[in-house]
């Protein structure tokens, strides 16, 4: 536990400082809201209805941003190699990894979703489930993304490709965080939807360190 | 013959000349006889004579999934058994069954506009063909971005096995977000009780396709299993001239 | 011409989608015998190059 602990801490250390890219994520995502009027034109009640899809589609963008750096950089200094000779399971270090990524870049899009929403036009009451489903789902976007990002540490130029690997696969994520959000709008009950969501979460969050892992023992060497 | 001589390239290779014309033939026969009986068939009730593309469609669709089935089970061979032909048969299952993919939807699109009125419908099983086809992508663009065919098949192993895992749960997904969308009076075709004047032919014409796949399949594999020859000579001979 | 008279006011699409599939899968078989083709040659010219010295 301490030492996955000491994972955790070391990763959210290197995201934030400076040249980390943990702040890129949130001026993408910024960046891909404002630029959506300037396509559709400033229809209100269209941007209203269209926007929590606009938000759920940029988070999934941003959260596919750093993807790469998860076990590249520890790739290229070494650090993996120590990795894998730890005596605690591959798995929970994917995951551990995982969760720090998901702390850097995950969470503060979810925290600015609600500012980003109201930018869109959507109602404040709709904000904070917009936020919820961002809150359920982003973490089974990246976790999903933990398999791309082992897949692609040894590869010189893995990052587009991790994008075009994950991205088929987080369609369930994005059509039943968009579901349960618009269920919330239409009756306030957003139940049936959002449990499907968080159950597919929760099954990337099992499968991917899974699959990570074994990608991290098979394909480099 | 147990499964592991087969990693013997000799034997590989005899026994692919072998079967590579014998399903050829039987896909040309096969192929031949039911579209043959498809087009004299009475046209549908519903469809007319659209239906004459379901001879194609619904095979395609067919070969898509299992080619990707068999993908993972070579994934499994990869990963789990360590066949060395394993990833030879998961690279060119991806490579063939892309293409029947890419088949199923385009022929899906062209009956799609005299019976929908438009070439695509976001249909819940077009839809997840397509994001099927995605996955074929996926895996054929991480088989091209090493150099080295063993790690290459091993990565594309892990994604095999985790885009199969994912197929299931990418349907439901599909359907249920179909159900929101949309009413279900858009038209559906492929109803369960199908006039024994067309079963056949599309059974047997699948039976065709179903071989196709095992010609291509298994020429596809060969030309792999030469290509790596020819680096690991490449390979050698540069060693040599460093020697 | 009795055969595409028969195939009723969408024969184009028809034709068109069996036009596609032939293409593609001539493609493939076509791709894959070149291959072959051209994987054997590289091996036969390897492999005569590598008993020369």
């Amino acid at each position: 536990m301490n030492a996955l602990s000491a994972i955790v801490i070391r990763d959210l250390r290197v995201a934030l400082r400076a040249g980390g890219g943990a702040g890129i994520g949130v001026i993408f995502f910024l960046t891909l809201v404002v630029i959506v009027p300037f396509a559709v034109g400033p229809d209100m009640p269209l941007l209203t209805r269209i926007g929590p899809a606009i938000l759920w589609i940029g988070a999934l963008l941003a959260s596919l941003l750093g993807l790469g750096r998860i076990f590249s950089s520890d790739h290229e200094d070494g650090s993996l190699d120590q990795l894998l000779l730890c005596s605690v399971p591959l798995e929970l270090i994917a995951a551990a990894k995982g969760l720090a990524h998901w702390l850097a870049t995950g969470l503060p899009l979810v925290i600015v979703t609600p500012l980003l929403g109201l930018m869109l036009g959507v109602e404040p009451t709709v904000l904070g489930t917009v936020a919820l489903t961002l809150l359920a789902g982003t973490p089974g976007v990246t976790f999903l993304g933990l398999v791309a990002a082992a897949l692609s540490a040894a590869m010189p130029r893995g990052g587009l490709l991790s994008a075009v690997l994950v991205l088929p696969m987080s369609i369930p994520l994005l059509i039943f965080g968009v579901v349960s959000t618009h269920a919330a709008i239409a009756d306030g009950a957003m139940a049936a939807p959002f449990r499907f969501l968080i159950a597919i979460s929760l099954f990337f969050l099992v499968l991917g360190p899974v699959a990570a892992a074994a990608a991290l023992r098979h394909v480099r060497d | 013959m147990p499964l592991i001589d087969l990693a013997n390239p000799h034997r590989f290779q005899r026994l692919a000349a072998v079967l590579i014309p014998l399903f050829g033939a039987l896909a040309a026969a096969l192929i031949g006889i039911g579209l043959v009986m498809g087009f004299r068939a009475p046209p549908d009730y519903q469809q007319g004579e659209m239906v004459k593309v379901m001879y194609i469609h619904v095979p395609f669709a067919w070969l898509s999934l299992a080619a990707y089935t068999l993908m993972a089970i070579a994934a499994l061979g990869t990963i789990v058994w360590r066949h060395p032909l394993a990833d030879v048969a998961g690279k060119a299952a991806a490579q063939v069954g892309a293409a029947f993919c890419f088949l199923c939807l385009v022929t899906g699109s062209l009956w799609g506009r005299p019976t929908w009125g438009t070439y695509w419908v976001w249909d819940p099983r077009l839809t997840s063909v397509l994001v099927l086809f995605l996955l074929y992508l996926g895996v054929l663009s991480l088989w091209r971005a090493f150099d080295d065919p063993n790690r290459a098949g091993r990565a594309a192993a892990i994604l095999a096995l985790v885009g199969f895992i994912n197929v299931p749960i990418v349907k439901f997904s599909v359907d249920w977000w179909n159900s929101i969308h949309q009413p279900a009076s858009v038209s559906r075709f492929g109803t369960p009780t199908i006039d024994p004047s067309m079963l056949y032919p599309l059974l047997i014409s699948a039976a065709g396709f179903f071989a196709l796949f095992a010609a291509l399949h298994l020429a596809a594999m060969r030309n792999e299993l030469l290509r790596r020859r020819a680096r690991t000579l490449r390979i050698l001979k540069a060693a040599e001239v460093e020697a | 011409m009795n055969f595409f008279a028969n195939l009723g006011p969408h024969a184009n699409f028809i034709l068109a989608a069996y036009g596609v599939t032939a293409l593609t899968l001539g493609a493939l078989i076509v791709w894959v015998s070149l291959d072959y083709r051209a994987q054997r040659k590289i091996i036969r010219d390897l492999e005569s190059r590598k008993s020369k010295p």
